[in-house]
């Protein structure tokens, strides 16, 4: 029995819903049953009005001038950078630069803080499961510098070989990267444990959060990582704008990421001074409405309850990995203890392309391909699942429809 | 199902996707090239054994959804015995088909054959490329490049679509 509305004491999902404008439209003449928030989440109302309210009343550049423009928009901007750091638990707004997303976030750790202290035959250590982002940045410094990247293998339940990773730290691993939640296969990872034996050996952790971020309570200094980074559009804020959470002493020790206006504190044709933290680190006018409005979505979420989001996507996980599983066609791929949010699967003797193209038709968002996590693919012997991503808006009843989709998929291609 | 998802599954689409012809490898063959298109991870490989400037025998191998399984199958079908020409003439007369230039003129359809049945592509951007993979496949091994092709090469305006 899939009406289950109220499942979870206090959590009016279908209230909820009412305050995402875009779950009320139809799509091919369906009601719209979004399950792509894993690729980026909806934005509820109140943060649609911040971007709105932002650009009609008080817009104007930020940390520039005397008036009073200038100064709202900047008070709003650091109001945001507060919640940023409250909502992750940082010790200072400091340690909150302010990037264009996570994959900026990473390329900014790998080229300021990694970038100058690497030499040949040191380590970076990823995951089998790493999102291309967490890969290719860390792959091109490691090639400039004739360090080398070492990679921890997965089970085949998704999971990390942790005795594996284990044997890996080597004395010359500086920086171990690695995903808090997969984005193909749903697995959380074990960072706090991770970081840990990271440290023991004495590297660093930097870890991409973009997906769990949205999805469960994070405090970055209860897991005691160095680095961590997320991305507003998938906590239910605007595209474009991102975190970098790093630790005081290793943000002060770095070069600026990029030259620019903002990060300086005095310029001559001599001699830059560079602003200090988080300034140093933002060069050039940010996105101030996006940034804004990221504040807002935390606040939103926030106020829902990270752990009442999470026990409710608990909830739609476990039922929409019943409801697939009892399709004799369906092979879920990723079956770790420890999931969220994400269901990849694969059904038998038809390409995931295809699945998408007919689901879409029902009004079902599905992503299917690799996910941008080609070694995941490859270490399944698959070129592409779908997946479907569960979000704080998603009800029993879209896992049904979903469910009735990939039986109208399998009537089409068997 | 709805209908216009019949205008891009249809029957003969299917059929061939679940029965592709001429799907064998011809390790003799004059030429071959190899197709990828990185978004979905399609790859399949075309071989081509020429008689001259005549497509003697034509074959392909690989994964690939059902839009590209079924258009390289009928391709294949399609080439057998015409010149190198001819068959890059029927490539362009396909692609005008399934971007929707050109509009639908019986003349069109005629001088396609049975491969107008991918005139519901059209009407589906995003697959556009599943459709043309296998061509662009075909055009490289005709051109002896004996390389690999992707979808991507072309650039953001070649072809509509994305991930």
């Amino acid at each position: 029995m899939s009406a289950n509305p109220k499942s979870l004491a206090g959590y009016d999902v279908e209230r909820v819903r009412r305050d995402f404008p875009i779950l009320a439209r139809e799509v091919h003449g369906k009601p719209l049953v979004f399950l792509d928030s894993a690729a980026s989440s909806q934005r509820p109302a109140s943060v649609i009005g911040a971007v709105d309210e932002y650009e009609r009343l008080h817009h104007a550049n930020v940390h520039r001038g005397v008036h009073q423009l200038s100064q709202e928009a900047t008070a709003m901007f650091e109001q945001a950078r507060e919640r940023v750091r409250r909502f992750v638990n940082a010790a200072s707004t400091r340690e909150v630069i302010f990037t264009r997303g996570t994959t900026e976030s990473i390329n900014l750790v790998a080229q300021s803080y990694a970038r100058p202290r690497l030499k040949p035959g040191d380590e970076i250590l990823l995951t089998m499961l790493e999102h291309h982002a967490n890969i290719v940045p860390w792959q091109m410094l490691c090639e400039e510098k004739g360090a080398r990247l070492a990679v921890a293998p997965i089970l085949d339940s998704g999971e990390v070989d942790l005795a594996a990773l284990e044997r890996l730290l080597t004395p010359r691993t500086r920086m171990v990267s690695i995903a808090h939640l997969s984005n193909a296969l749903g697995t959380v990872l074990p960072v706090k444990r991770i970081a840990e034996l990271a440290h023991a050996a004495g590297a660093l952790v930097f870890v991409d959060g973009a997906q769990a971020v949205p999805r469960m309570p994070v405090d970055v200094r209860g897991l005691g990582v160095d680095f961590y980074a997320f991305s507003s559009h998938k906590v239910y804020g605007p595209s474009g704008v991102g975190v970098l959470y790093g630790r005081t002493e290793l943000l002060d020790a770095m070069p600026p990421y990029q030259g620019g206006g903002d990060m300086i504190r005095s310029v001559t044709f001599e001699k830059t001074t560079y602003n200090s933290l988080p300034y140093k680190f933002e060069a050039g006018t940010p996105n101030i409405a996006g940034g804004i409005a990221f504040g807002t979505a935390l606040d939103y979420v926030t106020g829902l309850g990270l752990a009442r989001i999470e026990a409710h996507e608990r909830d739609l996980l476990a039922y929409a990995t019943e409801s697939l599983a009892a399709i004799p066609e369906v092979t879920i791929v990723g079956t770790a203890p420890e999931k969220a949010g994400v269901l990849s699967f694969v059904l038998q003797g038809v390409h995931p392309h295809d699945i998408g193209t007919v689901l879409d038709r029902e009004g079902i968002a599905v992503r299917t391909g690799h996910h941008c996590a080609q070694p995941v693919m490859d270490r399944f012997g698959l070129p592409a699942t779908a997946r479907a991503s569960f979000g704080l808006y998603n009800t029993r009843e879209e896992v049904d429809v979903l469910a009735g989709g990939i039986r109208t998929v399998l009537r089409m291609f068997r | 199902m709805s209908t216009d998802l019949r205008d891009l599954y249809q029957e003969v689409i299917l059929d061939h996707s679940k029965r592709p012809r001429n799907f064998r490898s011809m390790p003799e063959a004059d030429r071959r090239a190899e197709g990828y298109n990185p978004l979905c991870g399609d790859r399949e490989t075309v071989f081509v054994d020429m008689d001259g400037d005549v497509v003697k025998d034509v074959s392909f191998q690989g994964a690939g959804c059902a839009i590209s399984t079924a258009s390289a199958s009928m391709m294949t079908e399609s080439v057998k015995g015409r010149t190198r020409a001819e068959a890059e003439s029927l490539f362009e007369r396909f692609h005008d088909l399934i971007v929707g230039k050109g509009g639908e003129s019986g003349d069109e359809s005629s001088q396609l054959g049975k491969l107008a049945v991918f005139s519901g592509v059209r009407e589906y951007p995003v697959r556009v490329k599943c459709a043309t993979l296998p061509w662009h496949t075909l055009k490289a091994a005709l051109d002896g490049d004996g390389g690999k092709v992707s979808t991507e090469d072309e650039g953001p305006k070649a072809e509509s679509g994305g991930a």
